[in-house]
């Protein structure tokens, strides 16, 4: 086999002495959707966020195609392909739907000391970003105030940035998170069209969600990794049930 | 901005207008001081147009704008005292250093956010005033006098009020468009993104912070201008005019006309000036006046005098 997309040795990352990350390994093969779940305070957001370049790592290294990119700034990973959605939506309120991926766009265009031609006007510009807010359903709403949508819309413009770039690779954190039934069902069937095209990593609570979409599942648990497997082999491994499975049906059952 | 006629539109028509043709009324015999004061107040506009592209596009809230003022001021005063008085030696000179300072603070306190940017920008806008009025030989804390406003060629003659008032005018407008063509350029975009969510633009793939530079020099450097003319308005430079409470004033210019609005601080600095001046008549104790008013539209009026127009004339659709 050739040389993983992704693939990260010896992570570390502490906070005040809390072990966030603690010597983890994890590879991911170009065009897998590689899950990774765990209980809460299990790590996965620390993780997403050293992969992103939000957070540097206190120790180890992170290759992405090739190249080390554990020291590389935010959008200098961007720019080789890695693009990551947040967990808490995170977009230009104060702009339109259509600003805010038209941004994306412009982000993968070149500088952007272009101080005369008026930006929206730009079809170089504006018809890309059309065209994903299209794909992911929302080009109805592409003129109105991005402040005006529904959470599962904020999600879905989140997607259609991180597609414009076409990145090699998507890190998502928790895309399903405060959607509704019938929006989460619509983002499942947005991931399993996208895992076609792209290696996607995916962070998330819906298990039904991540045993329906991964190829691969890692099992983290006080920032370690405890097990790596197809769906079924981490369905069927003890120590995850125990660690973590459990618990979920538990509260599965609760809330049911 | 849309070419229809809105309350907005038909207002900024009007006063638009009405700055054009003041200086007819003057000649028709008017008081020659009403000139003088919107000299100063279109000055004071340009200024507050500088800062309103850091402050209300790119959500950098500079609290020591004036220094900019002083320093182009400077330029102008410091050459003219050492008999360099043409205006092609003093402009330049006062841009760039306006350009230079801005470069210099700018590097260092945009590497902060929030109230930590706010400090820095007002210790640093002090510290020049500070240095200003030390400056001896060029009449430290009593100020220094003009006594040649800047040479141009022929026609060209700054001492002439209704000429001088039409340059102002002029660059104000000027100024106004420049602003409105890069706030809408993809550098704009860039700079209004990163106000709304700078995490987000470098997430994205933006180095944000040298676009923000930039953006912050360009706004110095208008300011800069705006302090050359002023120095040649009032023949007298000193360091009051970089006080920490001038850069006050331009932010309540920017806030009271509509922030991240193209026109708002040239309808709030006529607001702000004209105010000040019919109160001051009223009253000495104007303040009291203004203070409670500054205070309504903070208040009530988010989007400053500009965006109640715009509120106004929606209502006023159908």
């Amino acid at each position: 086999m050739s040389e993983p997309l992704l693939q990260v040795e010896n992570l570390a990352k502490r906070f005040d002495g809390i072990v966030a990350t603690d010597d983890l390994a994890l590879t991911v093969a170009a065009g897998e959707l590689h899950a990774i779940i765990g209980p809460n305070g299990a790590g996965k957001t620390t993780l997403i966020s050293q992969l992103g370049g939000q957070l540097t790592p206190d120790s180890g290294h992170i290759r992405f195609d090739g190249h080390d990119i554990t020291a590389l700034p935010m959008y200098r990973r961007s720019r080789l392909g890695l693009a990551r959605s947040f967990q808490i939506t995170s977009l230009f309120l104060d702009l339109s739907v259509l600003d805010n991926v038209a941004l994306a766009v412009q982000a993968h265009t070149g500088h952007s000391f272009r101080f005369w031609r008026n930006a929206r006007a730009e079809a170089e510009l504006r018809e890309p970003a059309r065209a994903a807010l299209e794909r992911v359903g929302l080009g109805a709403r592409a003129d109105l105030p991005a402040s005006v949508l529904s959470h599962g819309e904020h999600r879905l413009i989140e997607l259609a940035m991180a597609l414009v770039g076409n990145p090699r690779m998507l890190l998502l954190d928790e895309p399903m998170a405060g959607l509704g039934p019938e929006e989460s069902a619509r983002m499942v069937e947005m991931l399993r069209a996208l895992k076609k095209e792209l290696t996607i990593l995916l962070i998330e609570h819906d298990m039904e969600a991540v045993f329906a979409l991964a190829d691969r599942i890692t099992v983290l648990v006080y920032g370690r990794v405890i097990a790596t497997g197809a769906p079924a082999e981490i369905r069927s491994n003890a120590a995850v049930r125990e660690a973590y499975l459990g618990e979920a049906e538990a509260e599965g059952t609760g809330h049911g | 901005m849309s070419g229809a006629l809105t309350i907005r539109n038909s207002v900024v028509f009007v006063l638009l207008a009405a700055l054009a043709l003041l200086p007819l009324y003057v000649g028709l015999g008017g008081n020659i001081f009403v000139l003088t004061l919107f000299t100063r107040i279109v000055i004071l506009a340009m200024a507050a147009v500088s800062l309103n592209l850091i402050l209300g596009y790119g959500g950098m809230m500079s609290f020591g704008h004036a220094a900019y003022l002083g320093i182009g001021g400077y330029a102008v005063g410091i050459l003219a005292h050492e008999g360099i008085y043409s205006g092609f030696a003093q402009w330049p000179v006062a841009l760039f250093a306006s350009a230079l300072f801005a470069l210099v603070i700018g590097a260092l306190s945009l590497r902060t956010r929030g109230v930590y940017f706010i400090m820095i920008t007002l210790a640093f806008a002090q510290m020049a005033y500070y240095i200003v009025a030390g400056l001896a030989r060029y009449g430290g804390d009593d100020g220094l006098t003009i006594y040649k406003r800047s040479q141009f060629f022929e026609p060209v003659n700054l001492s002439n009020k209704v000429q001088f008032y039409y340059l102002c005018l002029t660059l104000l407008f000027g100024a106004t468009y420049l602003v409105y063509r890069l706030v809408n350029s993809r550098f704009g975009m860039v700079i209004q993104g990163a106000r709304s969510n700078e995490l987000r633009m470098r997430a994205i793939g933006f180095p944000t912070y040298r676009y923000r530079l930039v953006c912050f020099v360009i706004a110095g450097t208008l300011c800069g201008l705006a302090g050359a003319l002023l120095g040649n308005h009032t023949d007298f430079v000193s360091p009051s005019m970089m006080y920490w409470t001038r850069s006050g004033d331009l932010i309540i210019m920017v806030v009271l006309g509509g922030m991240g609005s193209v026109v708002g601080p040239l309808i709030g600095a006529v607001a702000l000036l004209v105010l000040e001046e019919l109160l001051s008549g009223i009253t000495e104790y104007w303040q009291i006046i203004l203070g409670p008013l500054l205070l309504l539209v903070v208040l009530f009026a988010r989007g400053g005098i500009d965006g109640l127009l715009a509120k106004a004339g929606a209502k006023g659709q159908p």
